[in-house]
């Protein structure tokens, strides 16, 4: 019976659900996984990067990306709608900037992302964005990440998978997750979790990772601190060879 | 500027600020009120004062209080003095071509208790200063007393009576400010 109620986004069901954000969540649980992990002095965001030909050139495509300097944000679900989210996150950062001369921290970009994504629940003639997303970032507070669904909703993580592989992966984060964990072991942690999930061969094309503090940082804004970068092939390559 | 007159300074020391006004309100030369305020607290810790035209100081200390309660709500966190000044010129160069006739002096301690003092002209031009800094119908013979009676690292108290006399003595000197003196320390 809530066949009836799935079509139109801004009708409660029956039974008190917007069956469009369930569909929404379908089709985030469709799109590859991503792993966010947070150590004590940084965070590891990690996806797969899945072409669906091997013609495809990889080096043009972007799912582990940088929202300002100090903030990283990855996806699993549609990359057309993380494109939009990800200009929307940037801009409201900037526009913070404008103001307060400093770059928001990632509490309040959270906010600013999870509104939106919520406005396009609520508004006419619009569907939800069909991406989750893990937003890490390193502020005043220390290192923190959050994760933003469709329907807006937001909360913290320590760990925390989303995607395709998202039950097991989260089964096996929570064995090796421990509070005490440092970036190089989150890295090392994350790039496990992924091959746990992963069809065909594991290279340093084939999965993107960033992180954010550790020894990453930069001078920025007039003052050292944590940036968040993205690993070069190189680096990930090490970082393969280290796991086999 | 020199409609309402008033006058403000501060000055900062060893781990400590104060910021302070005179306290008259005029109509040109008459005056109308010997107790009319000009600095404001916007946190504990974090003063802003504002000299100009009488309408926008208690327009803008209203508008300020309502950015920093919402600042305050939204982010969980007091407002630091470096992002309020910020936030305060992009409100003033807002306004760019019609500006508010006031040139605000903020002062305050960051969360780590450092000294912070920043002073703009009324389109939100920041200045950065270590020393001290004036604003207002006397801010000319401000700058003079300041800068002869201020030297660093002086303490809550001897910062105080620096700043006392320094207003006191530039009030005398102007018609337009005056009628007594008041002054926060942190």
């Amino acid at each position: 019976m809530s066949d009836r109620y799935s079509f139109s986004l801004t009708t409660f069901s029956p039974s008190g659900k917007l069956v469009q954000i369930e569909y929404a969540l379908n089709a985030v649980a469709q799109g590859v996984t991503s792993i966010g992990i947070k150590a004590t002095n940084g965070i590891v965001i990690a996806t797969e990067k899945k072409t669906a030909s091997p013609l495809i050139d990889d080096t043009s495509l972007e799912k582990v990306a940088n929202v300002c300097p100090n903030i990283g944000i990855v996806y699993s679900g549609m990359g057309p709608d993380f494109r939009v989210l990800l200009a929307k996150a940037r801009k409201a950062a900037q526009k913070y900037k404008r103001i307060y001369n400093e770059y928001p921290t990632t509490g309040m970009l959270v906010k600013d992302v999870a509104s939106v994504m919520q406005e396009f629940t609520q508004s006419g003639g619009v569907r939800p964005f069909g991406v989750s997303l893990l937003i890490a970032g390193y502020d005043e507070t220390g290192p923190v990440l959050y994760q933003v669904d469709p329907s807006g909703s937001y909360w913290a993580w320590k760990a925390s998978a989303i995607g395709k592989n998202m039950i097991n992966a989260k089964t096996f984060l929570e064995k090796r997750y421990n509070d005490d964990i440092e970036i190089e072991d989150a890295v090392h942690t994350s790039i496990l979790t992924l091959k746990e999930g992963f069809e065909g061969q594991m290279t340093e094309h084939s999965i993107e990772i960033g992180i954010i503090g550790g020894g990453t940082t930069g001078f920025t804004e007039g003052k050292e601190q944590p940036l968040f970068r993205k690993l070069s092939p190189s680096e990930v390559r090490d970082y393969l060879a280290n796991i086999s | 500027m020199d409609y309402n007159g008033g006058t403000v300074l501060a000055m900062a020391g060893k781990n400590c600020v104060v910021v302070g006004s005179d306290k008259r309100l005029g109509v040109q030369n008459l005056t109308v009120s010997t107790e009319f305020q000009k600095v404001f607290p916007v946190t504990e810790k974090c003063y802003i004062a504002l000299p100009g035209l009488a309408t926008d100081v208690q327009t803008l200390s209203e508008l300020f209080r309502l950015k920093c309660n919402m600042y305050k709500l939204r982010e969980e966190r007091e407002i630091e003095p470096l992002t309020l000044a910020n936030m305060i010129s992009s409100t003033l160069y807002g306004r760019r071509f019609g500006p508010y006739f006031c040139e605000p002096i903020i002062a305050g301690l960051d969360k780590n208790n450092k000294p912070h003092i920043y002073g703009m002209d009324l389109i939100g031009c920041l200045n950065y200063p270590d020393d001290f800094t004036v604003a207002g119908c006397a801010e000319a013979a401000l700058f003079g007393m300041c800068e002869s009676l201020w030297e660093p690292d002086l303490e809550p108290d001897e910062l105080f009576e620096t700043a006392s006399q320094a207003l006191l003595s530039a009030a005398d000197r102007n018609s337009l400010v005056g009628w007594g003196a008041v002054i926060h320390t942190m």
